[in-house]
């Protein structure tokens, strides 16, 4: 991961004004391209999609038994049923809202967090050098597991989801926060020095903003652990949430609840990546446009 | 010091820079370095790659002390970056996230000058440089003759008492380097600060300069300080064509090529 990491950040900075132009006319070139026939990319997408629910109805249908492994059409009456008549733990929305709280809450703490303490330790190489062993080690824990211990601490409540979710979120971010902090240019560093920066300005115009592509890289990826540590939590012992819902499924041997929860959870999952990435597109507007953006939404 | 001579902007007395290197050996990038700089003069430094240039540069800004002999700068020793000091890197400084106006006024606005102030003369800098009408752009935007631009007036907004330059233009087109070269003379003369320009061009260093020092091959020292008798104000482009300045090249490439030899057979007897 940080390898690619790595590889957008270096090309989004190395970018010259001579090479932007070309790139920028390639990109509106194939843009141009892609516009002319978007219709048919929408088609193909279309079909495939078709082509793929038809053949695991018709073969629910047919040879596979659907008890074990649904069928598109059950799992849209389950949604249609949910939405309409609510769930066997209250309002689905209710539901959603909880998991998404505790996700939001989650990834805020451990963004937050994980850029300070990586920041720090990028920029102090003392400190860095005694946490290092700690800070692996801790990485190197089976960290989902340790939804099991924080239910036992904090309860059956959102404490436990959140405190989940930080701990996966926090290194997501920590390890880029401090890669990006360790990577300013020297440069950059000495002249702000010399110009007058304090160390406090230095922080603030100089260390953070460098660091802001790789931490803005690995939010993408946070969030999505934010989602996964809510729902494990929840899994794991809850009284409300998503996660609930899809382990009482998986209680009541009821496939098409379980596609219908993760078919939620991907959806709220979607509409959290597009706002980063709008936040993504406004914190960098500094940067030469390029295909990279391109690249990123996959 | 006598009280008869003034206190010189830049003074180095047997300046030496090691480094440790990862073999744990030190390697000396510039030995028994001694040279004065006066208020006001022009010095630029020429001498063999990896002779300790920057180097030198980097120990008067502060950035690095000294391991051995002083450096001071208006007669102090130098422990921290010295107020008034400026400094233009060989690759580009200029913040890629600031725009041209607050990139130019980031200088003031580190030493706490208020926001409308800071802009308005960094508005009145751009102008000087040639830029009006760029203040909003990013630097991305800009060729590599324009962030140089941004780079000087973000220098020179300080208005330092002493001006570090390595090799500013190297990696501009000849056109525009002798342009740029032009410029900042003009910015420079009437100003009374001490400049030491670091070069590989000889024809540049002896165009712009009061003094020429020529170091020796790694590590490097002072082998010989050539006086440059040009009239001011000078046009580079008119000035190397002068009989007088032939001569004075002849001179500091004949000093200047044996060192240039020695660290060629050096790099030579490496590869082989």
């Amino acid at each position: 991961m940080s390898l690619d990491v790595a590889n957008v950040a270096s090309t989004q900075v190395d970018a010259t004004s001579e090479n932007v132009t070309a790139r920028r006319s390639a990109y509106r070139f194939l843009r141009g391209r892609s516009g002319s026939s978007a219709w048919l990319v929408n088609a193909v997408r279309l079909v495939l999609v078709v082509v793929w629910l038809g053949s695991w109805e018709l073969s629910a249908r047919t040879v596979i038994d659907p008890f074990y492994y649904s069928m598109p059409s059950r799992i849209w009456e389950r949604l249609v049923d949910w939405f309409t008549n609510g769930t066997s733990q209250g309002s689905i929305w209710a539901n959603i809202e909880v998991t998404l709280e505790e996700a939001v809450l989650g990834f805020a703490i451990g963004t937050l967090a994980g850029v300070v303490l990586g920041v720090v330790l990028g920029r102090s190489r003392f400190l860095a050098e005694v946490l290092a062993p700690f800070i692996k080690g801790t990485n190197a824990i089976p960290r989902i597991v340790l939804a099991s211990l924080f239910v036992i601490w904090f309860g059956l409540g959102m404490t436990s989801k959140v405190a989940t979710a930080f701990v996966l979120v926090f290194f997501a971010v920590f390890f880029n926060a401090f890669q990006g902090a360790r990577e300013v240019d020297r440069v950059l560093v000495d002249n702000a020095r010399i110009l007058g920066a304090s160390r406090w300005d230095l922080m603030r115009t100089i260390i953070l903003p460098s660091a802001t592509s790789w931490i803005l890289a690995s939010m993408h990826v946070a969030f999505g652990f934010a989602l996964i540590g809510a729902v494990v939590g929840e899994v794991v012992g809850a009284d409300r949430g998503m996660g609930l819902l899809i382990s009482r499924s998986q209680g009541n041997f009821d496939a098409a609840g379980i596609y219908a929860g993760m078919l939620i959870i991907t959806a709220v999952a979607l509409v959290a990546e597009w706002l980063i990435t709008k936040l993504e597109t406004r914190l960098t507007r500094w940067r030469p446009q390029q295909s990279s953006s391109a690249a990123a939404g996959i | 010091m006598t009280p008869l001579t003034p206190v010189p902007a830049i003074s180095l007395r047997g300046a030496t820079k090691r480094f440790a290197t990862r073999s744990g050996a030190p390697f000396t990038a510039i030995t028994d370095v001694t040279l004065d700089v006066a208020p006001g003069e022009f010095v630029t430094i020429v001498g063999p790659t990896g002779c300790g240039k920057s180097t030198t540069l980097s120990l008067v800004s502060g950035l690095e002390p000294a391991s051995a002999g002083t450096v001071e700068v208006h007669g102090r020793p130098v422990t921290a970056i010295p107020d008034g000091i400026g400094y233009m890197f060989q690759t580009d400084a200029v913040l890629p996230w600031k725009s041209v106006l607050d990139n130019v006024a980031l200088g003031l606005r580190y030493h706490k000058v208020a926001k409308q102030e800071a802009h308005a003369r960094a508005r009145d800098w751009i102008q000087r440089v040639g830029l009006a009408g760029f203040e909003d752009r990013y630097p991305h935007q800009l060729s590599g003759g324009m962030r140089k631009r941004v780079a000087m007036a973000q220098s020179l907004i300080g208005e330092p008492s002493i001006l570090l330059l390595d090799e500013p233009f190297g990696a501009l087109d000849v056109q525009t380097r002798e342009h740029m070269q032009d410029e900042l003379l003009d910015l420079w003369s009437g100003t009374g600060a001490a400049v030491v320009f670091i070069t590989h061009d000889l024809t540049e260093a002896i165009s712009l300069a009061d003094r020429v020092v020529v170091m020796t091959a790694g590590p490097g020292t002072v082998k010989e300080t050539v006086p440059i008798d040009l009239p001011r104000p000078r046009k580079v482009e008119e000035i190397r064509l002068t009989p007088e300045f032939t001569e004075i090249y002849r001179n500091v490439w004949n000093s200047l090529r044996e060192e240039v030899e020695i660290t060629r057979a050096r790099g030579a007897s490496r590869v082989a």
